[in-house]
């Protein structure tokens, strides 16, 4: 099993300089192995989506180094990290491009980290491809592939940007709250496709989420982050024990006075 | 028949005579809207820098016209030249992070000086129509409303084409979604370099084809051309609309943005002959971009708006008690 992942000293503050400075990741270090895939939870500014958002590459870290697959990546924007990273956000609006078709835009994603040539953009060939592959899904989407995804629901933009986010086998999978936009039933829905979709690809994925209940049951491993730092670490025999109760009282030693002011803001 | 019968007629016939020269010239600026179209309606950005490019299309063109190369090279020439236009207020957007309103505007800032340069620092140049050869001339508007036709369908087809290309989908991604674009590997800022160099380069042929429409270039010729260019596409959208009702594919809507420089030009000739002020036309210009730019959001408001809200709300109360 060898090291997808590695964060080491992750940091980065925002705002320095000024009255509002914050540090939103405090030298972190965490190692992802090939095929975990981990839960991470925390309160509103732990450092969750800034931990993504640093891997991913939306802004260039302060300090440390992030290794994909053994390569240094730190230097790298984002979209040049797309080569090996598949994402999905938390607005359903943001994964996918509204004005164009279904199958325009699993076509754009069928070319993510590759060279984009002047070659049809959606050829009959891949149309049965991807028409497989909506299939997968459940959701009928197979029959609209040459419908705006704008004309879609939420739940389906999301199901849509995660068959997307995996088109090209991704080292790693992004899932930024993804579920915390919907209806409680199309969550779950959502959610079990993340674990569909993990399993059968033999994704390695990290998953932010504010419900304590999926962090527990969805995945081999769980870290909890508070103030920009990894403040609990569990997997295997030993997250599949774990109780929210458990969670709640790490939680509460780890963050002390303020975690009353935290406390609302996890759900179970 | 009286006298003021025949007077009106012989005014009539003033209107049609006009036409055939208004289609030709309505045809060269829809060509422009075609590059107006990339940047407003593809790429999202309201790019200033037509007012300038369109000029140094004609400037360049005029100039080496003037200098005996053939008519058609000195348009590809203009060509290049409106692309290197575009490609400046791209780096100035993405690269200098300036706002991309203000990018165009301090391009087309600039080039007024440049055009000027082009033209030998004089505002005005001529060719001499009967010693050069010309792609097309107002002294044949036929063969010229031939020649312009079968140039934008040249163009249509080939944005046709690369619109539906791997790259010219990652342009249009870009303009409709740039987190998404990010996200699936695409960089947005060449992106938008790249389609703001191909709208200006499409810009310029148009300044170029104009220049030799009416025999000179001049550096105030593409003041304005902006709004003009966004009145062809609104005007050729909401036709599309209404005439075919549902969503046409991309060749059609830009075939209707053509056809919408066309109906604008035939509505300049018609406030002409109204004899209307024509110094007045840039404010029903204004004012008609204003009026279908304003509809989408007065719709939307009309079926969702606060005073609705209350009058409903009234209206409840009143019937409640």
């Amino acid at each position: 099993m060898g090291k997808m992942l590695e964060l080491i000293n992750l940091h980065k503050e925002f705002n320095r300089g000024t009255i509002n400075q914050k540090t939103a990741l405090d030298h972190i270090n965490l190692t992802i192995n090939d095929g975990d895939f981990i839960t991470v939870i925390g309160g509103n500014g732990a450092g969750k989506s800034t931990m993504l958002n640093a891997i991913a590459g939306v802004w260039p870290v302060d300090e440390g180094s992030i290794f994909i697959d053994g390569y240094d990546v730190t230097g790298l924007p984002d979209f040049k990290r797309a080569k090996w990273i598949g994402r999905v956000f938390q607005d359903p609006m943001t994964g996918t491009a509204a004005d164009m078709q279904i199958q325009e835009n699993l076509a754009l994603a069928s070319k993510r980290g590759k060279h984009r040539t002047l070659s049809w953009n959606v050829t009959k060939q891949e149309k049965e491809f991807y028409k497989e592959q909506l299939k997968s899904l459940n959701l009928g989407l197979e029959d609209r592939m040459s419908q705006k995804v704008g004309l879609l629901s939420g739940g389906q933009r999301q199901a849509l940007t995660l068959l997307m986010a995996s088109l090209v086998k991704p080292k790693l999978l992004l899932l930024d709250e993804h579920t915390a936009a919907l209806d409680p039933q199309t969550a779950k829905n959502v959610l079990q496709l993340t674990k569909q979709i993990v399993k059968t690809n033999n994704l390695t994925a990290l998953m932010v989420t504010h419900n304590m209940k999926d962090a527990i049951e969805t995945g081999n491993r769980l870290i909890m982050m508070f103030n920009g730092k990894i403040i609990f670490e569990v997997e295997g025999e030993d997250k599949k024990k774990l109780t929210v109760e458990d969670l709640m009282h790490k939680f509460s030693q780890a963050a002390g006075e303020e975690f009353v002011d935290d406390e609302s803001l996890l759900s179970r | 028949m009286t006298l003021l019968h025949i007077h009106f007629l012989l005014q009539l016939s003033d209107l049609f005579n006009a036409m055939p020269s208004g289609i030709a010239q309505g045809i060269i600026w829809g060509i422009m809207a075609l590059g107006i179209y990339i940047t407003f309606r593809i790429l999202n950005i309201a790019d200033l820098t037509v007012d300038g490019s369109f000029t140094t299309g004609g400037a360049v063109t005029v100039m080496l016209i003037l200098a005996d190369v053939n008519p058609w090279i000195a348009i590809l020439v203009a060509m290049v030249a409106g692309l290197l236009t575009g490609l400046t207020t791209g780096l100035l957007h993405t690269k200098l992070g300036i706002p991309a309103i203000l990018a165009g505007i301090l391009t087309q800032f600039a080039l007024f000086s440049i055009n000027l340069a082009i033209m030998g620092f004089s505002a005005n140049k001529a060719i001499a129509v009967n010693q050069y050869t010309l792609g097309l001339s107002s002294r044949d508007i036929l063969s010229s409303i031939r020649v312009g036709l079968i140039l934008a369908i040249i163009i249509i087809a080939i944005l046709y084409w690369y619109f539906g290309t791997q790259h010219g989908s990652a342009i249009r991604a870009t303009g409709n979604n740039p987190e998404m674009s990010k996200a699936q590997g695409i960089n947005i800022d060449t992106m938008k370099i790249i389609g703001l160099g191909l709208s200006n380069a499409l810009v310029a042929l148009s300044g170029g084809l104009m220049a030799q429409y009416q025999g000179f270039a001049d550096v105030n010729m593409g003041r304005g051309a902006i709004v003009i260019g966004l009145a062809a596409v609104i005007i050729g959208e909401v036709l599309c609309e209404t005439l075919l009702k549902k969503k046409q594919n991309f060749a059609i809507r830009l075939s209707f943005v053509v056809t919408g420089g066309i109906i604008y030009y035939l509505v300049v000739v018609i406030v002409l002959w109204l004899k209307l002020n024509s110094n007045l036309l840039r404010l029903f210009t204004a004012i008609i971009v204003t009026i279908f730019l304003a509809i989408p959001h007065l719709r939307n408001k009309s079926q969702n708006s606060f005073k609705k809200a209350g009058k409903l709300s009234a209206k409840q109360h009143v019937t409640e008690v």
